[in-house]
């Protein structure tokens, strides 16, 4: 019924920027320490396997793909297929350089085009910097043995079908829109949009296999998946589900809208100044969904960071098992 | 020591051999020299070796054969950081050169990881912009220039590190001819040691006395230029053409 | 062939564009974060913040009308709020009938009311980064970022992405250009329709980005050799402005005292 309308924006290059204001503080807030934790990681993480070239390395990259976003093909209608490339970069650098990779194209976009909001930058990188390479990343990893194209496909496809799927939860969580339309519009429209990013992915990934054989196989073959790329990606499942249960197991079928007004999101505006009663926590958010949010946050974080601590005791010592066997250790390890 | 006429030379490179990764063999012995305040041409065909020669001199490359020597130091690891001020590299595409969001930022580079002060790199910077005739650019964006200007920024950026030779690759390429002449205006009057890669052999005519002739990753020739350019089997033989 | 991403940046000699990055960053952040958290139908206090900008605005010597202008770039995301007009619960303010069916769908006061307010935060929101980018370089925005706290090594991507995505841009611009160039249109009376069907289409789309990267990948050796010949070593370095006078600290403080003031009126109202 009203999908022609809600089609429109979503079609639009900048269909997963989300602007300020539409999510709520306690949502942007909590996106963006989710994303600084992944961004401080990955900095560390890149900076050992890149070294000195890390900046002028991922700075280029980036400049590729932004420029690469501009690469548009008509579809139909008028409307045509753009480039996200969280996937692509996946596929080519590895999930954590692919991470400082979008990362900078998503906030050069903020702070130079306006083109996403900067208090909603924390969950646009999360949609379009980690869901998009982590999902990119282990479809690829996962087909890549059966057809590597075919992979590269997927990856693209799935990338941006699930970062749909996040941002409308995102805006659902935010009182900003009703789920089952949101959620409706844009898992349609994106998995349409997806194949031309599946496309033009598996074009690219065609043609760096073609130009660089000896380079790209060696690199994506030597790219062993490690616990801390497993565990961050098993952070990212866990946070996609878990802000899932949190919506769904609200006591009010009809979803947050519900929440809020049952709670008094609407009528904040006579409460009380910075009312401490268990009502109000923050404003905008009730207790109860932002009680959810923080639960969910600080659960993920907890994980990770033990899950992280976990992996570097272990993968320090098959290091030290691996020296001890072999006189010499060649190459980089983990 | 290698002494040549009774000095050390600035730049001294002798049977230098290297071959890149693919197998390819890009330098098959070269050697040369540059001595403090010459003007040197470097002219040959399109893969003669002359880009792969020019990242030896400050250790970019390391050859698998032979030695390269500036200012009588070997092209160690510990030398590395003196050598490469000593050489100022300006490589062909200026957008590779320049690579910050300003032009001061830009010149200020080198100086800055040379480990000089505030002012120091402030003087250092106004001063290599003011010598390539571009002193009011500091604050503009390298994407705002021309490509006359970018070049002359180039420039700059290893002037200001105040080196002992300066390299150039094909500086003039890409020039519109009012670009390409005030470019040579400019380098006429740089008071500094030179070895310039280039095609354009009016350039080469008019501005240096001597020339390297550089063909299948060797020199071919290596002498007065007035006779290299008199040597019309020598310049058939390696692809060149007298102006 | 050149591109120019339009330059956001306004120059003019307003104390706006005088005051220290770090303070003008830290200042916008801010008033885009009050936005977020004023209340639902507070529109006394989305007028403040209005006015507030308004204030900033008229000192800082920029164009009103571009702003304004520049400031509608959110407004075709504003369909994705669009469902809250009818799904949240209140009063029926205007009722829709469906064709083609006997539903129809209702307007309510709180829909209503939610609707316009996150449009209001999302312009304001958009408005206040319009004026800090219109006032502020891009290398002053960098700064401002180191000033922050930043990692240098993420200000460093951020500066070299800033230099190449003009670059690289043009190089895009060729190759569409080069594309373009040969799409013609088959002679008369052939069967298929010219252009090619859509999967080979997005293929060709995937080899120029493919392309592109391989030569990106060369580029970045090139520009890391130009650094390391100029004695990089892997520490970037850069000149930062001292350290922020009285003046940046005042004028930040009584703007953010100003946005406390209106936060705090929004909930007594």
């Amino acid at each position: 019924m009203l999908f022609s309308e809600l089609a429109a924006p979503f079609l639009a290059p900048d269909a997963l920027h989300i602007p300020d204001g539409f999510l709520s503080a306690a949502v942007a807030v909590a996106m963006w320490i989710v994303t600084a934790a992944f961004i401080a990681v990955a900095v560390r993480r890149a900076s050992r396997e890149f070294d000195d070239r890390l900046a002028p390395l991922m700075g280029v990259l980036a400049a590729f793909i932004f420029a690469a976003q501009a690469f548009n093909f008509p579809v139909a209608g008028g409307t045509s297929g753009h480039f996200l490339g969280g996937a692509l970069a996946a596929i080519l650098l590895g999930p954590w350089a692919a991470l400082l990779v979008m990362s900078a194209v998503i906030g050069l976009q903020a702070l130079v085009f306006q083109d996403g909001g900067l208090l909603a930058m924390g969950a646009n990188i999360f949609v379009m910097g980690i869901v998009t390479v982590w999902v990119g990343y282990f479809v690829y990893q996962a087909l890549t043995r059966f057809n590597r194209f075919l992979a590269a496909f997927a990856a693209g496809w799935l990338s941006v079908l699930v970062a749909a799927v996040v941002t409308a939860f995102l805006l659902a969580f935010s009182g900003t829109a009703s789920l089952n339309v949101v959620l409706t519009a844009m898992a349609t429209i994106h998995a349409v949009i997806g194949l031309g990013e599946g496309l033009i992915t598996a074009g690219a990934v065609a043609l760096v296999a073609a130009a660089l054989p000896g380079r790209f196989d060696q690199q994506v073959a030597a790219r062993k998946t490690d616990r801390g790329t497993w565990v961050a990606g098993g952070v990212v499942l866990a946070l996609l589900i878990g802000v899932t249960a949190v919506f769904f197991a609200s006591p009010h079928p009809d979803g947050l809208e519900r929440v809020a007004e049952d709670t008094g999101f609407l009528h904040t505006a006579q409460a009380p100044l910075f009312n401490i009663a268990p009502d109000y926590v923050v404003p905008g958010l009730s207790n109860e969904s932002l009680a959810g949010v923080l639960a969910v946050v600080l659960g993920i974080l907890l994980l990770f960071a033990v899950g992280y601590g976990i992996a570097r005791a272990l993968s320090r010592r098959s290091h030290r098992q691996a020296e001890g066997a072999r006189p010499e250790p060649a190459g980089k390890g983990s | 020591m290698t002494e040549i006429n009774g000095h050390e030379p600035v730049l001294h490179v002798h049977d230098l051999c290297y071959t890149y990764p693919d197998g390819r063999q890009a330098l098959n012995g070269v050697t040369m020299h540059v001595d403090h305040g010459e003007k040197v041409a470097l002219v040959g065909p399109n893969g003669a070796g002359k880009s792969t020669l020019m990242l030896h001199f400050n250790g970019i490359l390391k050859g698998s054969a032979g030695r390269v020597r500036v200012d009588g130091m070997d092209l160690v690891k510990e030398n590395l950081g003196v050598i490469r001020a000593k050489v100022g590299l300006v490589f062909q595409n200026p957008d590779d050169q320049l690579f910050s969001t300003t032009v001061f930022e830009d010149v200020a580079f080198g100086p800055l990881h040379m480990g000089y002060d505030r002012q120091e790199v402030q003087r250092r910077v106004e001063d290599a912009l003011a010598r390539v005739g571009i002193g009011g650019f500091a604050a503009r964006m390298p994407h705002h220039l021309s490509v006359g200007e970018r070049k002359r920024v180039a420039m700059a950026t290893v002037l200001a590190m105040d080196p002992s030779i300066l390299v150039l690759d094909e500086p003039t390429a890409g020039l519109d001819p009012r670009g390409r002449r005030s470019l040579i205006n400019l380098l006429r009057g740089l008071d500094a040691t030179m070895l310039v890669s280039t095609h354009d052999m009016a350039l080469v005519a008019e501005l240096f006395p001597r020339t390297i002739v550089l063909d299948g990753g060797r020199v071919v020739a290596d002498g007065l230029t007035a006779e290299i350019m008199a040597d019309q089997r020598l310049l058939e033989e390696h692809g060149l053409e007298a102006p | 062939m050149h591109i120019d991403l339009f330059d956001q940046y306004r120059h003019a000699h307003s104390p706006v564009h005088a005051l220290d990055p770090r303070a003008k960053l830290t200042a916008a952040l801010l008033f885009i974060l009050a936005a977020a958290l004023t209340p639902d139908g507070a529109w006394l206090a989305f007028a403040a913040l209005g006015a507030l900008w308004l204030a900033v605005a008229l000192v800082s010597d920029v164009s009103l009308a571009l702003l304004l202008r520049r400031g509608l770039v959110a407004l075709p995301f504003a369909l994705a709020a669009v469902t809250v007009l009818f799904t949240l619960p209140g009063w029926p303010l205007l009722v829709i009938p469906l064709p083609l069916s006997d539903g129809h769908l209702v307007i309510s006061d709180n829909g209503a009311i939610r609707f316009l307010t996150i449009m209001l935060k999302s312009w304001l929101s958009v408005l206040m980064a319009l004026l800090l980018t219109a006032t502020t370089t891009f290398p002053d925005t960098l700064r401002s970022l180191r000033g922050i706290g930043v990692p240098r090594v993420i200000v460093g991507v951020l500066a070299f992405m800033y230099r190449y995505i003009f670059v690289l841009g043009d190089e895009v611009l060729r190759l569409l250009r080069a594309r373009e160039a040969r799409m013609a249109a088959g002679p008369p009376g052939l069967a298929r329709r010219s252009g090619g069907s859509i999967v080979w289409r997005a293929r060709v789309v995937g080899a120029m980005v493919g392309s592109l990267f391989v030569r990106s990948l060369d580029r970045s050796d090139r520009v890391y050799n130009a650094m390391i010949s100029r004695g990089y070593s892997g520490e970037l370095l850069w000149l930062d402005k001292p350290t922020l006078r009285a003046a940046d600290v005042a004028w930040t403080g009584a703007f953010v005292l100003v946005l406390v003031l209106i936060e705090l009126w929004a909930r007594l109202l």
